[in-house]
Formats: structure tokens, C-alpha cells, sequence
């Protein structure tokens, strides 16, 4: 089974400029919830980002990937989902 | 499976999802989801209010095998309007959080 670390380093190999965080939602290794911040994103639908996601885990989803959550966005969104908010 | 059997299940899928304005492929039934993903995703289409066909995917393995092969989207579950993916949890959740999922279903926002 793959663990955060590896989906993380493979996310960053296959999308140019990602910054992806990984964590195993559930501890049994096969629940990730993912969260990837590329400008690659930028021209692309919220299908089209989690196909590319989708796409380097295709062997593993339904098996040793038993659940992929995603967000995924371009720096400008995570900065604007990042902010604190105004009170 | 026989490729035929293969491709008259994919019959059945593509026109289900011709038929059908609104329909949910999921694992189990909206009054009983079989996991929390397509839970989430069958509460945030009755949060605005829209009525939708549902299809479980678990009683035939090769359900969500062909419709993954048609939809090129490989987890359940998998929401269509107008005969278009939507997308998944994440993504139908997403558009119920930023208001975009009444408009996308053609509903007007709950208020």
C-alpha cells in the first residue's frame, strides 16, 4: 500500500510546480485526503485538475487506494482559501 | 465477461445517463448510501433541493467498471447533467459550498 509520503513525491513529479499535501485520513492506508496547489491548474475545470490527479494513481484507485479525496488550486485560490477571516 | 456482455452494460449506462437530466451513480441507495462519499454527495443534492435518478453500482461489479470506462472517471460516485460529468464528491460538494450547484442543476438558490 502507498503511503502519504510516496503519493505526495509522485503528485510533485507529474504535475509541474505542485505543492501537494497528503494525509491518510483514516490510518489503514488506503483513505488519503489530498490537497494540490499548482499554477498548471490554472486554464483547467475542477474535473480536468482531478483527472490529472486521478490519472497517476489510475492502477491503484478501487484497489490499494480504497478513497482519493482532492482539492486541488492555483496559488491565488489557496491564498485567497488560506486567509483568516475577517471577524 | 463477454465483451458483449461488456457493451450492453455500457448501453444501458450511456442511456440511463441520456434519459435521465439529473442521475447519481452510487454505492447504495439515497435513503441508504453505502459509503460516506456518495452520503455526502446525496446531501448535498437534497440540500438544494434537486431531484435526481440514482443507480446503485454495487449489486454488478461491471456497472462501475463500464461506466468508469465511459465516463474516464475512475471512483463512485459519479454525477451527470445534461448527459455531462459533473464530477465526484469533492467536486459536487465543492460546488454546493461556493453556491454553484443549484445553477449548475438548473434549480434556483435555496434561500
Amino acid at each position: 500500500m502507498p503511503s502519504a509520503e510516496e503519493l505526495k513525491h509522485r503528485i510533485e513529479a507529474a504535475i509541474p510546480g505542485a505543492r501537494a499535501e497528503v494525509e491518510d485520513y483514516t490510518g489503514g492506508g488506503d483513505h488519503f485526503e489530498v490537497r494540490v496547489v499548482s499554477a498548471a491548474f490554472d486554464s483547467l475545470s475542477r474535473i480536468e485538475r482531478h483527472r490529472l490527479i486521478y490519472e497517476i494513481f489510475r492502477e491503484e484507485i478501487g484497489g490499494p487506494i480504497h478513497a482519493l479525496s482532492l482539492r486541488t488550486e492555483t496559488p491565488s485560490e489557496a491564498e485567497s482559501t488560506s486567509q483568516p477571516t475577517a471577524r | 465477461m463477454s465483451s458483449n456482455e461488456g457493451s450492453e452494460i455500457r448501453q444501458a449506462i450511456a442511456k440511463a445517463i441520456e434519459d435521465n437530466e439529473v442521475i447519481l451513480f452510487m454505492k447504495g441507495t439515497p435513503d441508504a448510501p453505502a459509503c460516506g462519499f456518495s452520503a455526502r454527495t446525496v446531501a448535498a443534492l437534497q440540500a438544494v433541493g434537486a431531484s435526481f435518478a440514482a443507480v446503485d453500482v454495487l449489486p454488478d461489479p461491471r456497472i462501475r467498471q463500464e461506466l468508469s470506462g465511459l465516463s474516464n472517471w475512475p471512483t463512485i460516485p459519479q454525477l451527470f447533467v445534461k448527459g455531462e460529468l459533473i464530477g465526484g464528491c469533492d467536486i459536487v460538494t465543492e460546488m454546493y459550498e461556493s453556491g454553484e450547484l443549484a445553477p449548475a442543476l438548473g434549480l434556483s438558490l435555496q434561500s
